[in-house]
């Protein structure tokens, strides 16, 4: 097991979130989107230089900044 | 008794499309989250009874991230609870997400009614959901519905009088997710299937490298295609009806004028030549109606058939995503692309929907940047119509300099306003093919929306200018401004009487310019500084509403600087 953030998560790969840094209007929000501790994701794609990550959690796609993405603590096997 | 129905659900999940199903109120409704940022009311007749319904903004929960979804909660807490109703709309494929709004709302103790929208696509996902089941477990009715095609609409008004408050405990927001997980087990089947080509495309959309190249194409693709249609409508149909038709029909009348005085300058304008000439004589019958049915009006209908062709499958959050990078620069987000497109159209919309913004500080970078830098329709289809003759690159200077002005002052403002901007947190729709019926009605309302709203003041405004003209008032103002726009732009003094007009309105800013005989280097720097100076009446009051007074005379200040520094340098810096 290896706690990383969603930036540093290879693309394509499943992982299980497990916290979520940052206050609580933060996680609030990530939380009614479906990202919240225990949810799992995997990584669909990532741009370079700074730019968005998108994941895929449950049905739906969903785009981070990558402000936001540093703050989504993932575990890995 | 129901007094009120408020549709609440998360982000593009149809609400708007119930909406217009159930009160036959046409509203704009499109592929990606944050369509309604207003409050949208209508009537639903039920036999001899009439109930308000409320269409709100979408939010994922009952906290609030964003202006609209604010506006959304606080407009529920404002109502009593009794006397409404809360028709929860779903996006049936994606139920699991969707259910941590309605259990917020059961929690709450709403009359909650259930509507599992979008029911035609679980089939080709391959998602079966049990609504007798579901019924079961939250305790209150599940109706399932297609709005698109109208399925399921009559179920929905028959058992809204079976909606009640339903009991459940308050759960914290880690239960409640653990609660959706065993509803979703117990009520929700997926049955496997191959990837489609709909998912590979949704896929590479959003890759770095192949999402570039496919925007890139989808982008050079739009262009052409409102560039060849609205050229096409106005050599094919406008001209000829105008020229052959209008033309002889407003001529008799001149020579019943008696080819001068008072009303044959109010009406007809002057005689080129001893004829009218549509673009250049300016009397209301006649290079009014020219102004707006022939040269802006083609290119509204090609712009608007593209743009709604874009929302509705989906394709503008991906947009975003490659965009988040640069927008970030301008202390904006990737989404401030979409009130940015929505700009192009006409700038009111687009400054509305910055609501969608998180921060007041985005809103106002957003706001100020549209309005200098994204010219609207009406203003671009009379810089193409006039510019277009000198060659393609006067007109793509004009597009070139407020590109610029928007990378240099957004980079600007986003180093000197207190603040940060946030990041982005979007939620990417998948493709969705909309049926030309929907396509139609939505072209249909925005074409009727600028047919009613626009004609009638570039109308008016043009007989307004007319009688000052013929009172000679201008000339006042035109001595006045003189040396600023002689020694500094390098333009006529009866420029300054367009740029002032500009903020009536942009097309008959540039129909005053068209009768002055500019030299193409005047022409491109008056119509530049049209579109960088004030915004048009319409824009300003939605500014002053949406940001407050303090705001708007910051912007106003940024415009007016930006202005005479570019008209200078375009002058001086352009040697032909």
């Amino acid at each position: 097991m290896k706690r990383i953030s969603l930036i540093q998560l290879p693309r394509g790969k499943k992982a299980k979130v497990v916290e979520i840094l940052g206050g609580s209007a933060l996680q609030n929000r990530m939380m009614g989107m479906g990202i919240y501790p225990g949810k799992e994701i995997i990584k669909q794609s990532h741009f370079v230089l700074k730019g968005p990550v998108t994941i895929k959690t449950g049905r739906s796609l969903v785009a981070l900044g990558h402000g936001m993405a540093v703050k989504v603590i993932v575990e890995i096997e | 008794m129901i007094k009120k129905i408020f549709l609440l659900g998360n982000p593009n999940v149809g609400k708007s499309v119930i909406f217009s199903r159930l009160t036959g109120v046409q509203v704009i409704s499109s592929n990606y989250p944050g369509t309604t940022v207003e409050i949208l009311k209508g009537q639903l007749k039920i036999r001899d009874q009439s109930i308000e319904v409320v269409d709100l903004p979408g939010t994922y929960s009952l906290e609030p991230s964003s202006k609209a979804e604010e506006v959304a909660v606080s407009i529920l807490s404002e109502s009593p609870k009794e006397e409404m109703v809360i028709i929860n709309i779903i996006d049936a494929t994606n139920l699991e997400r969707n259910l941590f709004l309605t259990l917020q709302l059961i929690e709450k103790g709403y009359a909650v009614i259930a509507c599992l929208n979008m029911c035609d696509d679980t089939t080709h996902r391959g998602i079966t959901i049990d609504t007798k089941k579901l019924e079961e477990i939250l305790q209150i009715p599940v109706i399932s519905t297609c709005a698109v095609t109208g399925v399921g609409i009559k179920f929905l008004i028959e058992r809204l009088k079976e909606a009640h408050p339903a009991v459940r405990n308050t759960l914290s927001h880690e239960e409640r997710w653990k609660e959706i997980g065993r509803i979703i087990e117990s009520v929700q089947q997926l049955s496997h299937r191959h990837h489609t080509f709909r998912e590979l495309l949704e896929d590479a959309s959003i890759r770095p490298l192949s999402g570039l190249l496919i925007s890139a194409a989808v982008l050079y693709a739009s262009f052409k295609i409102v560039r060849f249609l609205g050229e096409f409508m106005i050599n094919k149909i406008c001209d000829p009806v105008f020229f052959n038709l209008y033309q002889p029909l407003v001529m008799h009348l001149s020579n019943a004028l008696g080819g001068d005085g008072f009303w044959h300058h109010l009406l007809i304008g002057d005689l080129i030549n001893g004829k009218i000439d549509f673009k250049q004589s300016f009397g209301v019958l006649t290079t009014a109606p020219y102004i707006e049915f022939a040269m802006v009006l083609p290119y509204i209908a090609s712009f608007y058939f593209i743009l709604s062709l874009l929302e509705d499958i989906g394709y503008l959050p991906r947009l975003a995503i490659l965009l988040d990078n640069l927008l970030h620069r301008l202390g904006l987000h990737g989404f401030a692309i979409i009130p940015i497109l929505l700009g192009f159209g006409c700038n009111v919309p687009g400054i509305l929907a910055t609501r969608v913004l998180e921060s007041k500080r985005e809103r106002f970078i957003a706001s100020t940047l549209i309005s200098i830098g994204v010219p609207c329709v009406p203003l671009q289809a009379m810089i193409l119509g006039l510019l277009g003759g000198f060659g393609g690159w006067y007109v793509g200077g004009v597009y070139l300099v407020l590109f610029s002005l928007v990378l240099i002052l957004g980079i600007i403002m986003n180093r000197t306003l207190k603040g940060y901007s946030p990041e982005f947190l979007l939620e990417i729709p998948p493709y969705r093919f909309p049926p030309l019926q929907i396509l139609a009605a939505k072209l249909y309302f925005r074409i009727k929306g600028f047919i009613f709203e626009a004609v009638p003041i570039v109308l008016l405004g043009v007989l307004v200018i007319n009688i000052l003209m013929y009172a000679k008032i201008f000339d006042l103002v035109t001595g006045f401004f003189a040396p600023v726009i002689k020694n500094l732009f390098g333009l006529p003094k009866e420029a300054i009487v367009a740029l002032i007009i500009g903020f009536l309105r942009k097309d008959v800013a540039v129909g005053l310019l068209m009768p002055l005989g500019l030299t193409a280097k005047q022409l491109f720097i008056s119509t530049t500084l049209l579109a960088i100076s004030f915004p048009c009446v319409a824009t300003f009051v939605i500014m002053l509403k949406e940001l407050g007074l303090k705001y708007l005379i910051k912007a106003v200040i940024i415009m007016v600087s930006v202005t005479l520094v570019v008209g200078t340098i375009l002058n001086f810096g352009i040697l032909r």
